[in-house]
């Protein structure tokens, strides 16, 4: 079940010093309407839980959170994107909690399907031996690492119903996954549909998992927007 | 100039019916040079599989883009999927081939591409998975640093990315393959010795003797 509010009722769900999960990677497939939202509103000290920084270059996306400050630890695969951020780390203002990126995935799958940890062969004979406990199984060296959870989880898909039944489009990113792993989960879309346009074969995320649809920007206002950013960097 | 000799060398070790993930940069170029009649299946890590060539303008897609979120088109046959499912095709030894750069590879096969302590401090992104699961692990890179100085180690100085897991090095000077007595050297450029290839790399070359 999930119920419709709107972003600016959702981003009280989101308290000071708490760890939010932010959907999409470097940019693409992010939740837009929340994170403006979020930066408006100003909450602080937040953990922000993404696979990579915002779009390159900064200032965009999940950089309006880093240029405003609101971030005091940040848990990601990558940070390059961003040189605000990489400032704010280098400066002490911000603690990074790195793990490679199949493995921070995995992490976060583990913290929603109620897994106790990751076990992974990745990062042996790396510097990210120090960032976990290493076990034997089978003979054979691998790395544990603890499962990852939030408080919020503010994800991004196409469709949504009331029952909170969501549809994804193109790339889903991390937004499957990480709506699994959360107390809350706000899924914004570009469209809230009735209880059954969506088939069940097109069900990307179960409403089991949701809690909260945010009407987003619709689809054409996206496409927009991403062929502005795109031709503005170069990129189109 | 040479970046472009880098391309079009990669692109040679493409075979038919591969499963391939290219880092960015010069990997990403080399699609541009794929044989005719060579059908390569492109995979991205933030989970897409067949993808294309970038869109023209107007018609690009907010929800598809490439690992460095550039927008991309999919071909048809292509599918989509959540990053855990692309980790799983990386890390579960699924994919092929994989091509990337680094600042440093050495004799055993490691490679240093995600930091530089006190400078380069990005985070490893999906390097480490990339490298540990894809069946074979092709480095391409510049045969030195801006300095002159080799980027093909005795033993790598900088933190790893992954430990012995690299097949061949391609540089704008030669090719080598990894084998268990260390560095082969397999090709070189054009209008390059191997007495030059010899000077401008730190590690040991097994088989010079051949090439004398």
């Amino acid at each position: 079940m999930a119920v419709q509010i709107t972003a600016q009722e959702a981003v009280k769900k989101i308290v000071a010093k708490s760890a939010v999960m932010i959907g999409g990677f470097l940019g693409a497939g992010v939740p837009l309407v929340m994170l403006d939202e979020i930066a408006k509103s100003g909450i602080k000290e937040l953990t922000v839980i993404s696979i990579g920084a915002g779009y390159r270059g900064g200032g965009v996306d999940i950089g309006k959170l880093v240029l405003n400050k609101q971030i005091i630890k940040y848990i990601t695969a990558h940070v390059g994107t961003d040189p605000n951020l990489i400032k704010q780390i280098v400066g002490g203002e911000v603690e990074m909690e790195l793990s490679p990126m199949g493995t921070f995935v995995e992490r976060i799958r583990a913290g929603g399907a109620g897994l106790g940890a990751v076990v992974t062969p990745v990062g042996m004979g790396t510097e990210v031996e120090e960032m976990a406990e290493k076990i034997i199984v089978d003979g054979k060296p691998y790395l544990l690492f603890k499962p990852i959870r939030a408080a919020v989880a503010v994800i991004k898909a196409h469709r949504g119903d009331l029952l909170g039944n969501l549809q994804y489009q193109g790339m889903s990113n991390t937004s499957p996954i990480m709506a699994t792993a959360a107390d809350i989960v706000i899924a914004e879309v570009d469209e809230i549909v009735a209880v059954g346009e969506i088939s069940p074969e097109n069900v990307g995320t179960p409403g089991i998992f949701v809690d909260y649809l945010v009407q987003g920007h619709t689809y054409q206002k996206r496409k927009a927007i991403y062929e502005e950013l795109w031709i503005a960097t170069n990129k189109l | 100039m040479s970046r472009n000799y880098i391309a079009k060398r990669i692109a040679k070790e493409f075979r038919d019916g591969m499963y391939v993930n290219l880092g960015i940069g010069i990997p990403t170029e080399s699609a541009n040079y794929i044989p005719e009649g060579t059908h390569v299946y492109l995979q991205t890590e933030n989970g897409g599989l067949m993808f294309g060539p970038k869109p023209k303008r107007g018609e690009s897609d907010p929800d598809l883009a490439n690992a460095g979120a550039e927008p991309i088109t999919m071909l048809p046959g292509g599918s989509v999927f959540d990053v855990a499912t692309s980790f799983a095709m990386i890390r579960g030894g699924h994919i092929d081939m994989t091509v990337v750069g680094a600042l440093e590879v050495d004799e055993s096969g490691s490679v240093a591409s995600w930091k530089i302590p006190g400078k380069l401090l990005t985070g490893m992104g999906g390097a480490m998975d990339l490298l540990y699961g894809c069946k074979r692990v092709v480095v391409a890179m510049t045969h030195t640093d801006k300095y002159g100085n080799s980027k093909i180690k005795k033993k790598c100085s900088l933190p790893l990315t992954a430990a012995a897991v690299v097949d061949l090095i391609i540089t704008d000077k030669a090719v080598f393959s990894i084998g268990t007595g260390g560095l082969y050297l397999e090709e070189l450029a054009p209008g390059v010795t191997s007495s030059e290839v010899v000077q401008l790399t730190e590690g040991t070359i097994t088989n010079i003797s051949d090439w004398a």
